[in-house]
């Protein structure tokens, strides 16, 4: 592959190779199983006890309220669904309120939820910049509301929602607040008691760790029911060998990204402010999707009239340039997503989305020379619509 | 480095064009179109299933190229699907891969490739180009029962120019061969005369779901006037058919004729098929300019036809007549009339 840059680090993100040294000892030194007794199974649970306390202290919250899983729509999985069957069992409420922005994670598990398990699900809309208000949760919350679930910031539009407002009114009205916060983690405060969630959702590969292993934070005496039955790991809620190598590499990595959030923060803000003010400055019928203020440091996202957003990416990728696409597909059958429908974007702009999004590694030339290009090829591609 | 994309599909043909452009040192990158399959029916088009995309997707990166699927869906079925239809409520057979070689693979698709930087596009077609002294020749491929030069008489110079046909050299033999030497997949797309929008359906099924109107009964009628039953739609019959006239005979009656205009099919005996002569419209001569003067070629008047020798005479309107030296069956309004001089093409037109 011939010199690309990289300007996609909401999709994932390159592991940290101080993460990548943390988890080497757990492939084939320290293989042991964490649940056996001997003293190979007992090195390896001290790795996971271990990585339990060190996301506990950056969540402020128990170890024992951490379920690792394999990713964060696992994650979504097991919040949503354990505390629907859990809910229903035990109050018979079930209602469950969501976004249709949310990540599909969610909006398909409720979607199963309604279809095959007799939930009612209803779909909450968002504003014009895609946001999640507290008056939108507390005008759709009834008595028979069961579970919320907001995500923290939205992935394709990078809009924050206030988490923290919304949890209160559950808390108020005894209703479960769930969080997805896979995209959120990398720059946002995940402090579980400041922000009041039940659950929240993580992903280690958008902080700069490995794929395949997320986690869930559930409050003590939430009602969830597992449904990845087996054996007894992580409390029973989540059976199966735990991965110890990338729950390790999952700790480490969020470790580093506490330790140095600011300094990220203060990388990517400035650089992504260019993107977005010079793109709006310097290309016809362009708007930013998504809120202006209240949106993730490193993520900028933009609707362009008349454009296949698609051929925008082929032509960009062509161009050694790698971003990303809210109808985005390798198919070539593009539809606007639910997100550009949700916050009211016809199709004529919806189908022409584009997501910039920005990371350690990101340098102002290849942010210099991404604005260099970009106006020529939408330029190219409304040509060849 | 200079660049090139290749248009794929998946099976071997053009897997392996791409993997001799990539040998030859060229910049390579794969595309392939989305195109439009009838609404309920979406990934039933034969040019671009799952499974043909996954395939093409896996070849290139074994040949660590990168690879594109670019949407046409609206632009092909605007041209090649209207042309298709327009074609039989004319009372025409239309070639609608004619319109997508000129409209969607050599336009549309080589307009993509210009804007994503390429030199050139190449496709895994059976046809060779030269380069002559002040022009490029397109030239029937070595292997003369795979040669497919027919469906591209519609280029002209400035595509040819841009044009690359790196299998056109080879038999299909040796492209095998070739595709094992690389470790890519040999099986070929089915050879298939159905199109490619039809999904393996009758068209007559596809014509009666997507302009049901145009399929009105008429009369069926004798050379000389004679009324011999009804037909139920023009557009269910071809020049020469035999079966499913659903009349009775004592002879067998084969189709002769169609008259849009009374919506009639004129049939008749075995006897009574073929002529000696056509003429084509819309004709396009390769070198770019009209010859000057009648000329003896092979004509070809349809994919699979044999070619026949013939006087071809350029006439006014952009026409040409062919007077063929033996009989033809079956020369059906709609299909092209391409000819050419030994392996060299030089030129076709839509027979009226």
């Amino acid at each position: 592959m011939p010199a690309m840059i990289y300007l996609d680090y909401s999709a994932t993100t390159p592991v940290d190779s101080r993460v990548v040294d943390a988890m080497r000892p757990y492939f084939s030194n320290s293989f042991g199983n964490p649940s056996s007794v001997h003293r190979y199974g007992q090195v390896a649970e001290a790795a996971i006890d271990s990585a339990r306390e060190t996301v506990a202290s950056i969540l402020n919250c128990r170890p024992d309220e951490i379920i690792f899983t394999s990713c964060g729509s696992e994650s979504d999985n097991l919040a949503i669904r354990g505390a629907a069957y859990a809910m229903r069992e035990k109050t018979g409420a079930k209602w469950i309120l969501a976004a249709r922005a949310e990540h599909p994670a969610v909006t398909k598990t409720l979607s199963h939820l309604e279809k095959y398990e007799g939930f009612l699900i209803e779909w909450l809309d968002v504003d014009a910049s895609g946001m999640i208000t507290p008056e939108i949760v507390s005008r759709a919350i009834c008595e028979n509301t069961a579970i919320v679930s907001v995500m923290y910031a939205n992935n394709e539009i990078g809009t924050i929602n206030p988490i923290k407002e919304i949890a209160e009114i559950c808390k108020a009205n005894h209703i479960l607040f769930h969080t997805d916060a896979v995209q959120a983690a990398a720059y946002l405060p995940l402090d579980v008691e400041s922000l009041g969630v039940d659950m929240m959702s993580l992903g280690a590969h958008k902080f700069y760790g490995p794929k395949g292993v997320g986690a869930l934070y559930v409050r003590k005496g939430t009602p969830l029911i597992s449904h990845l039955t087996g054996g007894g790991q992580e409390f029973s809620l989540r059976a199966g060998t735990q991965n110890v190598p990338y729950i390790v590499g999952f700790a480490e990595a969020l470790r580093l990204t506490n330790e140095e959030r600011d300094q990220r923060v203060t990388h990517v803000k400035p650089l992504r402010d260019r993107v977005i003010g010079t793109v709006l400055e310097t290309i016809p019928d362009a708007r930013l999707t998504g809120h202006l203020e209240s949106r993730l440091p490193h993520h900028a996202s933009f609707a362009f009239k008349d454009v296949d957003g698609n051929l925008l990416l082929t032509l960009l990728d062509a161009a050694g340039f790698a971003c990303s696409s809210g109808s985005a597909c390798k198919t070539g059958n593009p539809e606007p997503s639910e997100v550009m429908n949700a916050i009211g974007l016809s199709r004529e702009w919806g189908l022409g989305s584009l997501r910039v999004t920005l990371g350690v590694h990101t340098t102002p030339a290849e942010i210099d020379s991404f604005l260099n290009v970009l106006p020529q090829l939408v330029q190219k591609a409304r040509i060849l619509k | 480095m200079t660049k090139v994309v290749v248009a794929m599909s998946g099976g071997v043909d053009s897997s392996v064009a791409a993997a001799l452009l990539k040998e030859q040192g060229y910049d390579v990158i794969g595309m392939m179109l989305r195109l439009w399959s009838e609404p309920g029916k979406e990934d039933s088009n034969r040019c671009c299933t799952p499974d043909s995309m996954a395939q093409a997707r896996r070849v290139a990166a074994k040949l660590d190229i990168p690879f594109y699927v670019i949407d046409a869906k609206d632009v092909f079925h605007n041209t090649v699907v209207q042309y298709f239809l327009d074609g039989y409520a004319r009372g025409e057979t239309p070639n609608p891969c004619l319109i997508c070689n000129r409209q969607i693979r050599w336009t549309f698709l080589l307009d993509h490739a210009l804007a994503l930087g390429a030199d050139f596009m190449a496709t895994g077609h059976y046809v060779r180009i030269r380069k002559a002294e002040n022009n490029y020749q397109l030239l029937r491929a070595v292997d003369k029962s795979k040669d497919q030069s027919y469906v591209l008489h519609v280029l002209n110079q400035e595509k040819l120019a841009r044009a690359l046909f790196p299998i056109g050299d080879y038999p299909k033999t040796e492209i095998r061969v070739i595709a094992e030497k690389f470790g890519l997949p040999t099986a070929s797309r089915k050879d298939s005369q159905d199109l490619c929008f039809l999904a393996g359906d009758d068209y007559r099924n596809f014509l009666q779901r997507n302009a049901a109107e145009m399929l009105q009964p008429g009369e069926i009628l004798t050379r000389d006037g004679r009324f011999i039953g009804e037909h139920n739609g023009l557009a269910n019959y071809t020049i020469g058919q035999r079966k499913g006239l659903g009349v009775a005979s004592l002879v067998p009656l084969y189709v002769l004729g169609k008259n849009s205009t009374t919506n009639t099919l004129i049939v008749g005996t075995q006897e009574e098929l073929g002529s000696r002569e056509l003429t084509a419209r819309e004709v396009n001569w390769l070198s770019g300019e009209t010859p000057s003067e009648p000329f003896h070629a092979d004509v070809k008047i349809r994919y699979t036809a044999k070619e026949a020798e013939a006087l071809v005479t350029p006439i006014i309107g952009n026409q040409v007549q062919v007077q063929f030296d033996a009989s033809q069956r079956d020369i059906t309004a709609g299909q092209a009339a391409v000819f050419f001089q030994g392996d060299l093409m030089i030129g076709g037109g839509i027979i009226l």
